[in-house]
């Protein structure tokens, strides 16, 4: 009985009291009331559809994350621009990545990661999460590739995973 | 409004119509499926991006209250973009559809 009254999810709570504060157009009580009943409502319903694992051991590292993904889209952006503009024709390239992750949420974040992110499209995850298949817009060798994914995502994504 | 904000408005919106544009040229220029992909996931995020920002300043400054709920749509963008060009590029490679010629390495077999 207790048990109904916590927060099974704690960071999909604090997901969804942030996302009723931003949908209600800033914070007054009604909003805070209305966050809080949802942020508990909402993970109870949905309690048996989660993985028992927990997921992130080291959340407070997400923001940082979010800001080198953030400022890394818009380099990319440009880069991209300029490719697109330039009369220059690209060279694609298909890549297997071997993964060092093995968490599946923390697999979606690095792929997702890498379609956002400079010249690099992620196409498929093998039946076993060991492989990742990119296609790079513009590189001029797999290797290239790969390591410049494992030292900016990969490594900080571990920290956050384990 | 003040000018500053005005300023700042026609700026993201410029910026935005840019990249929204460059990834529609894009999407025509670029050789083969897989790199057309490039363009809407990125280019356009970024155009989108900008355009939205630009409409939490103008809504801020009427004096209304701060327009944040926007933010949600930008969020949404980014989680939502690349899921599809995932969906999208798995299609295409259960398709069979070959990559453009001097692309190197292979799509997988579906």
């Amino acid at each position: 009985m207790l048990d109904r009254l916590t927060f099974p999810q704690p960071y999909l709570s604090l997901l969804l009291f942030i996302v009723w504060q931003f949908l209600s157009n800033g914070v007054s009580g009604a909003s805070i009331v209305m966050g809080l009943i949802l942020a508990w409502l909402i993970p109870q319903i949905t309690r048996g559809f989660w993985p028992e694992r927990r997921a992130f051991v080291n959340a407070w590292k997400l923001p940082g994350y979010i800001g080198i993904v953030l400022l890394d889209i818009v380099v990319a952006s440009v880069s991209v621009a300029k490719l697109i503009l330039g009369g220059r024709e690209p060279k694609s390239i298909f890549v297997s990545y071997p993964l060092e992750l093995e968490h599946p949420l923390a697999i979606a974040i690095l792929a997702s990661t890498i379609s956002l992110t400079p010249g690099t499209v992620s196409a498929d995850v093998s039946d076993d999460n060991k492989l990742l298949l990119i296609h790079a817009l513009d590189a001029d060798n797999a290797d290239e590739v790969i390591s410049s994914i494992r030292e900016r995502y990969e490594r900080r994504l571990k920290e956050m995973f384990q | 409004m003040s000018t500053i904000a005005e300023y700042a408005i026609v700026i993201l919106l410029l910026t935005g119509g840019f990249f929204t544009l460059v990834g529609a040229i894009g999407l025509a220029r670029l050789p083969d499926f897989y790199s057309r992909l490039h363009g809407p996931t990125k280019a356009t995020t970024v155009g989108i991006g900008s355009i939205v920002m630009a409409s939490v300043v103008f809504f801020s400054t009427r004096g209304e209250g701060i327009g944040i709920s926007e933010v949600l749509i930008v969020v949404f963008l980014f989680i939502t973009a690349p899921v599809s060009a995932n969906i999208m590029a798995k299609a295409a490679m259960h398709m069979g559809i070959d990559p453009a010629k001097g692309t190197r390495g292979h799509p997988w077999d579906q």
